[in-house]
């Protein structure tokens, strides 16, 4: 089933203004600089966030409508959102993660099998590595048959290689999955590999040309969001 | 030595620990997660017995639990008896005069635990009942147990509050630090001793007990 959303937010910074749109099996990778607003457009997506105005349907169910006064729960939408840092429950152990939610325990051996994890099913999450973590992280929200899938930048705190490793593994299982799935970067390798609509969001609103200006700007001049407030983003190319 | 007094002390400490964990956790849940008008009052309120001196404590107790009081008559209605003077009595001003030691600490650990988790916890369905049970009293295993040890040290201690709302009964509401007081008016000072001395240990092995759980919630 499709999703479409549009939403209007008053942040400290800017106004975000924006409208998407998923198809089942797609990847819609959000892009643009750090503290543009990708993530609170994850978090309303998600329900954990209200919207000041708009509208979210997903296939023919209305999750928020601001002038209808509809806004349904997290609980109730049936998603699955692997956050920037790790969200596992430090107090069970891999395997129970994943099953936490889970609609099958075989599927969350089958999935452990698939993300080769299944030697650690007994390891609390601090006695495994960031890698090994996030992909416990996917295997939870898969496991509960997601209708959508969040993922916001669920690789950022990942060294280089991890990170490609996973990468790849979620570019081959994206093709197995049938429900929109939605990503949020700030790295434009990812986005590139990754996505199959790439969507810039700069200051709260899509910038269709971002991406243009970004990567063909000369190499170590690097881009700003907003002067010293935000980190450097550096593209080599 | 008084061993029926110290059963009636560890009886105490012991009903009042376990009351005052199931009633303080939805309490500092409510504190820790959630925002309503008037709620620094309300925390206010319920840090107050720490505050306030035990007899004044035990003198709004004998009003409101005797036969004149509220609580006394709806009581004596529904059973005939008397809170004042009786093991539920003593009960119910222990509760109330520990409430802080238990509240406190809970909401503390409770506040420690990062939102993201409660968010992760409902974006996989569960309630926030559900997510009550099963992130958060989890997770904050080490404050709960500090929280129980805290209350069980404080109840083992009371005096005052429990002498005017008890008197001393044997058996039923004369608890160690009465029976100590009782024997050193008597000039029986080895009576009181051997209470006494049987506090110590106790006291230190709970103490030990919460640096324990509080190094543990701090790693």
């Amino acid at each position: 089933m499709n999703l479409s959303a549009s939403f209007r937010k008053r942040l400290k910074y800017f106004d975000l203004s924006l409208s998407l749109s998923c198809r089942p099996g797609k990847m819609t990778v959000m892009i643009g600089p750090s503290g543009g607003g990708k993530t609170t457009v994850i978090r309303m997506l998600a329900g954990l966030t209200a919207p000041d105005a708009g509208r979210v349907v997903f296939g023919d169910e209305v999750w928020f409508d601001s002038a209808r006064n509809i806004h349904l729960k997290p609980q109730k939408r049936r998603l699955g959102y692997v956050f920037q840092d790790y969200s596992l429950f430090p107090h069970l152990n891999l395997y129970d993660n994943a099953a936490f939610a889970a609609e099958s325990k075989k599927e969350v051996d089958e999935l452990f099998e698939l993300f080769k994890i299944s030697h650690l099913k007994k390891r609390k999450p601090h006695m495994v590595s960031g890698g090994e973590r996030q992909r416990c992280a996917i295997c939870q929200a898969l496991a509960r048959h997601p209708r959508l899938l969040l993922l916001d930048e669920p690789f950022s705190a990942l060294d280089v290689v991890t990170r490609r490793g996973l990468r790849e593994e979620l570019k081959s299982l994206k093709g197995k999955l049938s429900c929109p799935m939605i990503y949020v970067t700030h790295d434009i390798h990812e986005a590139l590999f990754l996505a199959d609509e790439i969507l810039p969001v700069v200051d709260g609103k899509i910038d269709r040309g971002w991406m243009q200006r970004t990567i063909t700007r000369e190499p170590g001049e690097g881009v700003t969001a907003r002067g010293a407030r935000e980190p450097r983003l550096s593209l080599v190319y | 030595m008084d061993y029926l007094a110290l059963y009636v002390t560890l009886k105490l400490a012991l009903v009042t620990t376990v009351v005052l964990i199931v009633v303080a956790a939805p309490v500092a849940y409510l504190l820790a997660y959630t925002r309503f008008p008037g709620k620094s009052f309300v925390e206010a309120l319920i840090y107050l017995p720490m505050a306030l001196p035990p007899t004044v404590i035990g003198f709004y107790l004998i009003i409101v639990m005797g036969p004149r009081g509220w609580a006394g008559r709806v009581w004596e209605a529904a059973t005939g008896g008397s809170l004042l003077f009786t093991f539920l009595g003593i009960t119910i001003a222990s509760v109330i005069y520990s409430i802080p030691f238990a509240v406190q600490p809970m909401k503390a650990a409770f506040s420690r635990i990062d939102r993201r988790l409660l968010e992760s916890a409902y974006i996989l369905g569960l309630s926030k009942r559900a997510t009550f049970l099963r992130v958060i009293i989890p997770n904050s295993a080490s404050g709960i147990a500090a929280a129980a040890v805290l209350v069980f040290l404080h109840s083992i201690g009371a005096f005052g509050v429990l002498l005017m709302v008890g008197g001393s009964i044997p058996g039923e509401t004369k608890v160690a630090s009465i029976a100590i007081y009782e024997a050193v008016e008597m000039m029986n000072y080895e009576a009181a001793g051997l209470i006494a001395l049987s506090f110590i240990p106790i006291s230190y092995a709970f103490l030990l007990l919460i640096n324990r759980f509080n190094e543990r919630a701090n790693a």
